[in-house]
């Protein structure tokens, strides 16, 4: 609290982003110790999260005020106008101070109660059990064993405790091969395809510099292709650009050279570092952002910002991976540099396209807890979840969703969960609010006792998973094709506007199909339900009729009939938005309520005439 | 003339086996043919109007070269009196049948202030309008006459569209004939007077730039000057019309999308440079401009660009897509197209002689029309339930409007039709769309009546590639369908339950 100077401000504007005639709302701003607060003159609440700022600025000043543009991770971009300018100082000093925390235990997620039992808190954390996991994989089998070498985290201290590997690989084999390996991350089990007998295998570049050899590292992925009965040969991935990993020998690290190793199958698949990615990013959000953007401005822009070709390189790679286990029965091991961010992806990705369950509801969670968390994706460094080093800072884990959402949208029906389940996961892993995504490795969460003094996200989106639902999904369908085969030639690949303007409502379909046709089998679902009551009433009459006619029975079915009318006359208009009712899961906290009512009101044909509507210059 | 005299082997390959797919295609549908032989057999390629792309292996290369030949001379035939339409005689279709179903005294309204003029009776005053039209019930048939003199083509202000909301009008015509030295013309100036019915403002949009507009008086043209026109405001919306700018966005479009090995940046770099959703963009634009002006500002409209016949017609009709609900059920919309570009004069037969592949030199083909239905899918996705039509039904226009077993957009103008006996010997689209078994194919589940203005975003973010029709043939759409199927399957699964729900709330009733 020592850095809120002021906690309010009246008669503060709120510019639209993209309206043309600077339309506004006048409203109060209230600084929370966590939200940054708007409340409109018509009630509406805005909420933005301190942890979600990215970047604060002060304009300069003008007649009507002080300008104070606040850029959120969640890609909403709000422009304020404070009457004067020292308040706008203080709000602007305040919010720096508060968007960027210095201590783990600054963060929302420690303050964070959402009025649970210990025991439900517990159960939450329980909820994704990864040794569950890999039992439902099929490991450990005759060829794969639980390894107990980095119990204590002795040799790897961003691994998870426990680790997969061949069961012929002994401890000295993974000792000498982690030495070998940058930052000790060798050769582990990521994913088992249980009907082919191939693994999807993880680590990080071995320093091979230019030709250092390491005969437990050669034994390990020997161990490795001679784990899967069905093929001698593997394939070697490694996600970055060739010239990326020449380069690295110099500094001692590198590739593996193929003569050294038998029977491996090396490729490269050319994926850009997180340095890349993050200018990328950049230069697409700068263009998105242009009042007025003309068609060709905004081709040439996301072209020049390389972002869906940096998508498609990723998804890519996971086609080859997939297709290497699927069509060739080979086993795989993915690395890049620290094997941590390219590999994440393609990994986790791969897996994607090659069982269903991770297409389900709790599969994404399952993979993301797998792939991304207990392997040391540094989510604490990539979304700057503490006051760091900016170059640290890179969208990996966003790519990751943009992949997926691009595969929900070639494949509607083979995804449980819809767009905003992705959006929502998004909004967590930069909110801060929940213990899952805090730190960087398995060893630093359980030294902040994550557990113990926060919730873990996902009990929250299962209980709210109705809204996460994809209507069209069709189980079965999923088992008889269980490989996705995504068509990944360019034209495919689209710009994801519910990403990156989420917030920009006059840019979104005024109608949702998703919204209806959830209400629909919604509807009719309480529709089955009443009809069964009404014919078990039925029944009960009859039988009453039969003993006596009282008038007494037919008032008890008169409320379920009204209800019943009602339904029946209601439009198939949607009551709300449920793809753009993305924010905190604390409903109460929230903007869903602020998104219901303006939907509700306004949902038809958004009249007003925003933006877009070419402006009349008479 | 004999068509068989342009065949010359029927039948390559001896006999066909039992059981073989058969593939029919219209011939004039061809857009491109191209050949290359190998050996003693040869390819051929057909390109197609509709898109597509076949390839037709033939053994021996004289058939192959006589197939060519032939499918080269039929596809390009040129007199519309040898087009299919005419030999067309489907069993279960009666000739006569949606011809009429658009009368222009159906939408006519009996007010004071219009009337239906039949000046253009046998098309003399204006070669390229219907023979009746609603003007302004002050101006009569000689004052007509003389504005016709007045405007290009003879294409003196009509009225396009009533908003019944509140009574604003929409007008189009060709541009004024004032030329260097500002000519005027009273009757027009009176005209365009009158049907603001004494509103106060009405607006020009002209589909020119400033520039073009002021440069078309050295050919005899112009737009109308403020001082003239009392009440009158001219805003200038540059939009593609006709001619290769147009063509060639097309064209280059096509070229990308059926280019698979094109790197990201160079399908971005391509999508760019065919400046087709630019062109999506300025139409829907411009239409929107028009609608407000109804709509927000109350006032009248007139719009033109030079002829009338092209970009007037865009803009015309899509703002009644935007304003008027009534144009966005199945066979509103038949009606829209029946009104605001048949019988408008949009000149079909010039425009669609070619598609995106042809190697012919481009005389007046401009594809403005599928502009139109592009822009009306924006709408459609941009509002999934306003409209009553699905993208199929764009599509199937798409497709007949280049080559056509129906009459319907034969030609480029009523006139032309007359002469031709189009209707009367020829089958309408419309009656084949509107037998039920075909408008089911047609009609979006999703549907449901939606009294108010749709107004589009207009964001390069919001405007999608028609993906629809322009990678039709390029990839699969397996799973996209299938999922329509199942949004089909599940809206219809939720009337059941309804009903049964509703038989069974009355077995309780009566009571």
């Amino acid at each position: 609290m020592e850095h809120i100077r002021t906690t309010k401000v009246e008669q503060v504007k709120l510019l639209d982003r993209f309206s043309t005639n600077n339309k506004s709302l006048t409203g109060t701003l209230y600084l929370t110790a966590t939200h940054l607060l708007f409340i409109d003159s018509g009630q509406k609440e805005t909420w933005i999260l301190h942890h979600h700022i990215a970047a604060v600025e002060k304009l300069a000043l003008t007649t009507s005020g002080c300008p104070l543009v606040i850029q959120c991770k969640n890609f909403r971009i709000v422009h304020f106008i404070v009457p004067r300018e020292r308040d706008c100082h203080d709000i602007y000093n305040s919010l720096l101070q508060l968007s960027r925390p210095v201590r783990y235990d600054e963060l929302y997620a420690f303050s964070y109660n959402p009025k649970q039992k210990e025991s439900e808190q517990v159960k939450g954390w329980q909820l994704i059990d990864l040794a569950e996991e890999y039992k439902r994989m099929g490991v450990p089998n005759t060829n794969w064993q639980l390894s107990d070498a980095n119990r204590d985290y002795k040799i790897c201290e961003t691994y998870p405790r426990e680790l997969y590997v061949p069961r012929i690989a002994s401890k000295p084999i993974i000792v000498g091969s982690s030495k070998f390996r940058s930052k000790g991350r060798f050769p582990v089990l990521s994913y088992y395809h249980r009907d082919k007998e191939a693994a999807i295998c993880r680590c990080s570049q071995p320093l091979s510099g230019f030709s250092a050899r390491c005969l437990e590292d050669e034994h390990m992925l020997q161990a490795i292709s001679k784990a899967n009965p069905a093929n001698r040969y593997m394939y070697v991935m490694d996600t970055r650009p060739k010239l990326n990993a020449m380069a690295n020998r110099a500094a001692g690290k590198g590739y593996e050279n193929e003569d050294n190793y038998s029977n491996i199958r090396f490729q490269f698949v050319g994926i850009e570092n997180i340095h890349v990615m993050r200018s990328s990013l950049q230069k697409l959000l700068e263009v998105s952002g242009i009042r007025g953007l003309s068609v060709n401005d905004f081709l040439s822009g996301l072209e020049n910002s390389g972002w869906l070709r940096h998508i498609k390189a990723v998804l890519d790679a996971a086609v080859v991976l997939a297709k290497a286990i699927v069509v060739e029965n080979a086993s795989v091991l993915v690395h890049c540099s620290d094997g941590w961010d390219r590999t994440s992806q393609v990994c986790s990705l791969g897996a994607l396209l090659l069982d269903s369950y991770y297409r389900t509801i709790k599969g994404f969670m399952v993979l993301i807890e797998k792939d991304w968390i207990s392997f040391g994706h540094k989510f604490s460094d990539r979304c700057c979840q503490l006051d760091g080093d900016l170059k640290e800072i890179s969208p990996v884990f966003t790519q990751f969703l943009e992949c997926v959402w691009n595969l929900t949208e070639q494949f509607p029906q083979a995804f449980e969960y819809n767009e905003a389940f992705l959006l929502q996961i998004h909004e967590h892993v930069h909110s801060c609010q929940f213990g899952n995504f805090l730190g960087n490795c398995q060893k630093e969460r359980e030294e902040l006792r994550l557990r113990e003094k926060t919730y873990s996200l996902w009990p929250f989106l299962l209980d709210e998973q109705k809204k996460y639902l994809n209507p069209l999904y069709n189980p079965d369908l999923s088992q008889k094709h269980t490989l996705l085969e995504p068509n990944t030639v360019s034209l495919n690949f689209k710009f994801w506007r519910n990403m990156y303007h989420q917030f920009d409502r006059t840019m979104h379909p005024r109608q949702s199909v998703f919204n209806l046709i959830m209400d629909m089998s919604e509807q009719n679902k309480q529709l089955e339900k009443d009809m069964k009551e009404l014919e078990a009433k039925i029944k009960v009459r009859n039988k009453q009729q039969n003993a006596v006619l009282t008038k007494e029975p037919l008032q008890s079915v008169h409320p379920t009939l009204k209800t019943q009318c009602f339904k029946k006359e209601q439009p198939l208009l949607p009551a709300n938005d449920a793809i753009r009712t993305i924010e905190g899961s604390n409903t109460a906290d929230n903007r869903y309520s602020e998104y219901m009512e303006e939907f509700s009101k306004a949902e038809p044909a958004v009249v007003s005439l925003e933006y877009g509507v070419a402006r009349m210059t008479c | 003339m004999e068509f068989s005299e342009l065949i010359k082997t029927a039948k390559p390959g001896g006999d066909g086996e039992q059981g073989t797919v058969e593939l029919w295609l219209l011939i004039r549908n061809v857009d491109a043919v191209e050949k290359r032989f190998a050996s003693s057999s040869g390819t051929i390629t057909l390109k197609c109007k509709d898109l597509r792309v076949l390839q037709l292996e033939i053994p021996g290369m004289e058939e192959c070269l006589n197939i060519a030949s032939s499918i080269e001379a039929l596809s390009s035939v040129e007199s519309v009196m040898m087009m299919y339409p005419f030999f067309y005689r489907p069993h279960s279709m009666k000739l006569e049948q949606g011809w009429h179903l658009y009368l222009p005294h159906h939408y006519y309204q009996q007010t004071s202030a219009w009337r239906l003029s039949s000046v253009n009776r046998d098309f003399a005053t204006c070669s390229t309008y219907p023979s009746a039209i609603i003007v302004p019930a002050i101006v009569d048939d000689e004052a007509l006459r003389k504005i016709a003199r007045f405007r290009q083509g003879g294409r003196f202000p009509v009225l396009s569209y009533y908003h019944k909301k509140n009574q604003t009008v929409m007008l189009r015509s060709g541009q004024p004939l004032m030329g260097p030295n500002k000519k005027r013309c009273q009757e027009d100036e009176l005209l365009l007077k009158a049907a603001l019915c004494g509103r106060a403002r009405g607006f020009v949009i002209d589909t020119r730039s400033a520039q073009a507009a002021k440069q078309a008086r050295m050919t005899g043209g112009g737009s109308e000057p403020k001082a003239a026109y009392l009440g009158w405001k001219r805003l200038h919306r540059p939009l593609e019309s006709r001619g290769r700018p147009l063509q060639e966005s097309f064209m280059k479009l096509v070229e990308a999308c059926n280019d698979p090995s094109l790197g990201m940046d160079r399908w971005l770099s391509k999508l760019e440079s065919s400046k087709w959703l630019s062109h999506v963009k300025a139409a829907l634009s411009t239409a929107c401009l028009a609608a407000q002006c109804m709509e927000r500002e109350e006032a009248c409209v007139l719009v033109h660009g030079a002829e009338g016949t092209d970009t007037t017609l865009l803009v015309t009709a899509l703002a009644q897509v935007i304003l008027d609900p009534d144009c966005r059920t199945l066979v509103g919309f038949q009606h829209l197209l029946e009104r605001e570009w048949i019988q408008a004069g949009h000149p079909f037969h010039l425009r669609c002689a070619h598609s995106a592949y042809s190697h012919a030199r481009l005389k007046q083909e401009a594809p403005v029309f599928l502009l139109f239905l592009d822009c009306v899918g924006q709408l459609g996705r941009q509002f999934p339930f306003s409209l009553e039509f699905s993208e199929r039904l764009l599509l199937a226009l798409f497709e007949n409007s280049y080559a056509s077993a129906y009459g319907t957009f034969l030609c480029n103008s009523e006139k032309e039709r007359s002469l031709c006996k189009v209707k009367e010997t020829t089958h309408s689209l419309w009656s084949w769309l509107n037998q039920p078994n075909q408008q089911k194919e047609y009609l979006n589940p999703l549907y449901s009546y939606n009294a108010l203005v749709i107004w589009p975003s207009v964001e390069p973010q919001s405007l999608q590639l028609w993906q629809g029709l322009f990678l039709q043939w390029i990839r699969s759409s397996q799973y996209l369908d299938e999922a329509w199927a199942e949004i089909q399957r599940l809206v219809e699964g939720s009337k059941t339950p309804r009903t049964n729900g509703a038989a069974h709330s009355q077995r309780l009733l009566p009571h």
